[in-house]
C-alpha cells in the first residue's frame, strides 16, 4: 500500500451503505439507452451488440459479488449448486431490482441447464426491438452479471438471454461443476 | 434543508445498479478511447443526449411553467437531482452578476463504490450531470455551460458543479409555420 493516499479515506475506510439508495426509474432507462447506444455504435451485428453488452453486464456482475455476500450473508459463500441459484433467484434480484425473479426451473433433457425465467425485466421495460432486429434481448445485459455472479462464486457457466415467456435466462454450467455438485451430495 | 415540498410519483429503481452500470460504461470507453480528455467529452454528450430527453419527464411530472430568473432555474433543477438522484444539493456560490451558480452536492450516487486510479485522476467522472444541465436547458431555450469544479472523487470536500447562463435562445419555427 501506499503511504501518499494516506490523506484521503481510501473507499474502504469507508463504512458499507446498506444500499438502500434509490434513483428514479427514468434516470436509469435513459443511461441504459445510452449504454445500449453506445454498444451499438461500436457494433456492425446484433450478435455483436449482445455480447457488447454481456460484456458490461459482466463487469457489473463482478461488483455484485462481495457487495451483495458481505451486505446480505456476513460474507459467507455458498457451496451448492442449488443454493448459488435460490441466491441468485431471491437475494440478488431483490436486491438489485426489488423482487424475486420469477420462476427457476432445472432443464428435463440436459442436466446441466437451468432456466431462470422473467416476465418483464427492468431492462427491457422501455425498450422497443426494431423489426429488423427482433433476436435482439437486451436483457443480455442482466444475462452478463448473473454469468459474472455464478462464475466468480466458483460455479462456472454461461448465461445467455432468449425470448421466451417474457425472458429466459438460459444458465449452463460447466460439467465440472456439476461433478463436482454431485460428489458433495454423496457424501 | 428543507425536504418537504411535493413528493414526486417516480418510479425507483436500486442506485447500486445505476452507479455500476455507469461505472462498467466508463470503463469500457477508457478502454475503448485511450484518451481521458475524450472520454470526459463523451460522459458530457452522452448526459446531454440524456438531459434533452429527461426535461420532458421533468416537466411532465411536475407540470411547472416558466422560470422566470436564473434562480427560479436553479431552484427547478435543485428539484430535478431530487428527483432523478434522490439527493438535494445546495445552490451556492452565486456570481456578482446573478448569470452563474454552483450545485454543491455532499453525497452523489454515482460516486458510491467509486474510486479513481491515480492515472485516471483527470477524468471528469460526473460530466454527465453537466451534459444533463446542459441539455435539459437548451430544451427550453437556455444556452449554458457547465462543469465540474470541486469532486469528491480527487479528494475535496464534496461536488461542486457550475452552471453559467450564455444566452436565451430563439424558438425557431419550423419552415411553414408562424
Amino acid at each position: 500500500m501506499s503511504l501518499t493516499s494516506r490523506t484521503r479515506l481510501s473507499i474502504l475506510d469507508k463504512p458499507l451503505s446498506r444500499g438502500k439508495g434509490e434513483v428514479s426509474l427514468s434516470c436509469f432507462a435513459l443511461l441504459f439507452s445510452e449504454v445500449v447506444q453506445y454498444c451499438q455504435n461500436k457494433s456492425q451485428t446484433v450478435p455483436e451488440l449482445q455480447n457488447r453488452l454481456h460484456d458490461l453486464g459482466r463487469k457489473v456482475g463482478s461488483k455484485l459479488i462481495d457487495l451483495y455476500f458481505v451486505r446480505e450473508r456476513n460474507g459467507k459463500r455458498e457451496i451448492k449448486l442449488v443454493n448459488i441459484l435460490v441466491f441468485v433467484k431471491s437475494t440478488l434480484w431483490k436486491a438489485l431490482f426489488g423482487r424475486e425473479a420469477d420462476k427457476l426451473e432445472h432443464s428435463n433433457d440436459d442436466e446441466n441447464t437451468y432456466y431462470l425465467m422473467e416476465k418483464d425485466p427492468l431492462v427491457n421495460r422501455y425498450i422497443s426491438v426494431p423489426r429488423d432486429k427482433s433476436s435482439l434481448n437486451c436483457a443480455v445485459f442482466i444475462a452478463g452479471i448473473v454469468e459474472a455472479v455464478l462464475t466468480g462464486t466458483g460455479f462456472t457457466a454461461k448465461v445467455t438471454a432468449h425470448w421466451h415467456k417474457g425472458t429466459t435466462y438460459m444458465v449452463k454450467f460447466d460439467d465440472a461443476v456439476v461433478a463436482r455438485d454431485k460428489q458433495l451430495e454423496e457424501r | 434543508m428543507s425536504r418537504s415540498a411535493t413528493r414526486f410519483d417516480t418510479k425507483k429503481v436500486n442506485s447500486e445498479l445505476v452507479t455500476l452500470t455507469y461505472g462498467a460504461l466508463v470503463a469500457q470507453m477508457i478502454k475503448d478511447l485511450d484518451n481521458t480528455e475524450d472520454v470526459s467529452k463523451q460522459l458530457e454528450r452522452l448526459g446531454y443526449n440524456m438531459g434533452i430527453r429527461l426535461i420532458e419527464d421533468f416537466l411532465a411530472k411536475t407540470g411547472t411553467g416558466r422560470c422566470l430568473d436564473l434562480k427560479d432555474t436553479a431552484d427547478k433543477i435543485q428539484t430535478a437531482f431530487r428527483m432523478y438522484l434522490g439527493v438535494q444539493p445546495n445552490v451556492a456560490n452565486w456570481s456578482p452578476a446573478g448569470d452563474e451558480f454552483s450545485f454543491v452536492l455532499d453525497t452523489n450516487p454515482l460516486t458510491d463504490l467509486v474510486e479513481l486510479p491515480d492515472d485516471l485522476k483527470s477524468l471528469k467522472y460526473c460530466n454527465i450531470i453537466c451534459g444533463a444541465i446542459r441539455g435539459a436547458l437548451e430544451m427550453v431555450q437556455l444556452d449554458v455551460q457547465s462543469w465540474i469544479v470541486l469532486d469528491q472523487l480527487k479528494g475535496d470536500q464534496n461536488t461542486e458543479i457550475r452552471v453559467k447562463f450564455i444566452r436565451r435562445l430563439e424558438d425557431a419555427m419550423p419552415a411553414g409555420e408562424d
